[in-house]
């Protein structure tokens, strides 16, 4: 019970430390413009995208510096975020950088050529890479002491945390990917279950508001573009003949596929939406929990301006609302991650048919 | 919209990201962790085997156990009846040889009385015969002292013989 207290206590300070820069950003913005209102849609983006620096609680205003790493129109640049926050404009070796607050390259790094904003080939280390590179850590301190303990007990079973981890890699490994790919499994086990364990971890830590966490990692369509990237490319990458057979020369009647090739157009099509759906579900899921959660937060702010009592009825259902909303998200994080694996999973042993296989099933049903 | 263009420099790391976490995973964790589910698997499937195996040996041997006592049993009644048998027979024959004995005995017994009697019969008649020829003799000699008796005695026997002849 007093850890359960300790966990909401925990919840509802992460909240506030959501509510904070908000409200920052709000009197920010009041100073700038001698009027008291906060502008929802730009709070939401900010939290929702990327940025160079990790914001830090109860403070707006600094943040975590993080490396830029750019190829400007002279080679490689590297330097602190910090040189170019807050409109700051930074000379590195003779070429101008800074982030404009406005126009079309609002908020990314930008070179000053011949008085033009031009983009340069930017990868920077930003928050969402840094927290790439935090989840690939926690990753390893997850799995890698089970691998440990292996090797220092054998059969004895673990007990505690690595229990519990030892029974979610066998509840994909056995419940998903064994039983799917049957006695291909161990060739995409490691795959598979890597791609769960960044993303459930990765979820889980976008759920953490403060430093180590925070990031809308995979509600970033690049990160969820990429995951689906890697299974279309295992998918067919590891193809058989028999899956490229049906995806070009389909059972079906000659007409469909002939002249006009009809079906093997919607199969390659097919093809690509796979993964474009597999990127889309995580996308949505995820940056739809986040934008709930901020946008519960915002209300209270939102309401605020119309009066103590509203603004305090709110901020408590908004409140408990987003403890449920976070929640629900713990949930989802598992689910979305279990789903992205399982749906990798089929698409996988989909494109490992074996027609000898089917040809044997066929004649056993005759 | 900000949100649905992806960054390059994001999908750059991403990518890189992936591959070193791949990599270490698949060098150092996953080959230990699914082949010790795999074995843990097997072994908790073998032990299973195992335990019926081994109750239904036990199950086996319990049912061996109860037939060979029930055989023993079986057995044990045979081996007494058979020695109630021999016991019988035994007795019978024992029986049977003293029935025997004694017969013999009997016969030899008849046989030695009949013999004695015989003895005690030849003696008697000896004996009595003895005794006759002393009387004849002693009444012979009386009666044949006057001459009248003679004479009539051998007329009597000269009858005799005429009758006989």
């Amino acid at each position: 019970m007093k850890r359960l207290t300790l966990i909401l206590l925990l919840l509802i300070s992460t909240m506030a430390s959501v509510s904070f820069p908000a409200a920052a950003a709000s009197k920010h913005d009041a100073a700038g413009e001698g009027e008291d209102k906060i502008d929802p849609k730009e709070i939401i983006f900010e939290h929702l995208g990327d940025r160079y620096g990790w914001e830090v609680p109860f403070c707006h205003h600094k943040s975590i510096p993080l490396p830029i790493i750019v190829f400007g129109s002279d080679g490689l640049h590297i330097f602190s975020s910090a040189r170019v926050a807050h409109g700051q404009v930074y000379v590195d070796g003779g070429k101008t950088f800074l982030i404009p607050a406005e126009g079309p390259n609002k908020g990314k790094v930008v070179e000053i050529v011949d008085g033009e904003e031009v983009r340069p080939f930017d990868i920077s280390i930003t928050k969402n890479v840094a927290a790439l590179i935090i989840t690939i850590i926690v990753v390893c301190l997850i799995l890698l002491p089970l691998t440990r303990f292996y090797k220092r007990h054998g059969y004895k079973a673990p007990r505690r945390f690595l229990g519990a981890i030892e029974a979610l890699t066998a509840f994909i490994y056995d419940g998903v990917i064994k039983s799917t790919l049957k006695d291909k499994a161990s060739k995409f086990a490691p795959y598979l279950l890597t791609a769960f364990y960044f993303i459930f971890v990765m979820n889980l830590m976008g759920l953490m508001v403060v430093f180590p966490g925070g990031a809308n990692l995979t509600g970033n369509i690049a990160v969820t573009l990429v995951l689906a990237l890697l299974t279309f490319f295992v998918t067919n990458i590891f193809g058989t003949k028999h899956y490229w057979k049906d995806v070009f020369w389909p059972d079906v009647p000659l007409w469909l596929k002939f002249p006009i090739p009809i079906m093997p157009i919607i199969e390659v099509f097919g093809m690509f939406t796979k993964p474009a759906a597999l990127t889309v579900r995580l996308f949505a899921n995820m940056m739809g929990g986040h934008m709930i959660v901020i946008v519960l937060t915002l209300l209270i702010f939102i309401f605020a301006q119309m009066g103590m009592a509203v603004g305090g009825g709110t901020a408590v259902v908004s409140t408990l609302f987003s403890i449920f909303m976070l929640l629900i998200d713990v949930l989802v994080s598992f689910i979305q991650a279990y789903v992205f694996t399982m749906l990798s999973t089929i698409f996988i042993s989909l494109a490992q048919e074996n027609p000898h296989k089917e040809h044997a099933d066929a004649e056993a049903k005759h | 919209m900000e949100l649905f263009t992806p960054d390059f420099g994001l999908i750059f790391w991403m990518f890189l990201s992936f591959a070193v976490l791949f990599f270490i995973l698949w060098k150092f964790a996953w080959p230990a962790i699914t082949k010790m589910i795999d074995q843990r698997a097997e072994l908790i499937d073998k032990g299973v085997e195992y335990a019926q195996q081994a109750k239904q040996d036990l199950d086996n041997a319990q049912a061996k156990a109860e037939e060979v006592i029930q055989q023993a049993r079986s057995r044990q009644a045979d081996i007494l009846r058979e020695a109630d048998r021999i016991k019988t027979q035994i007795i019978e024959e024992a029986r049977g040889e003293a029935r025997q004995a004694a017969a013999k005995e009997l016969d030899q017994a008849k046989l030695q009385i009949e013999q004695a009697r015989k003895e005690a019969e030849q003696n008697i008649r000896d004996e009595v015969s003895a005794f006759a020829l002393n009387i004849a003799q002693k009444v012979v000699r009386n009666h044949m002292s006057d001459s009248k008796a003679q004479s009539q005695l051998v007329d009597s026997l000269l009858d005799e013989i005429e009758k006989k002849n």
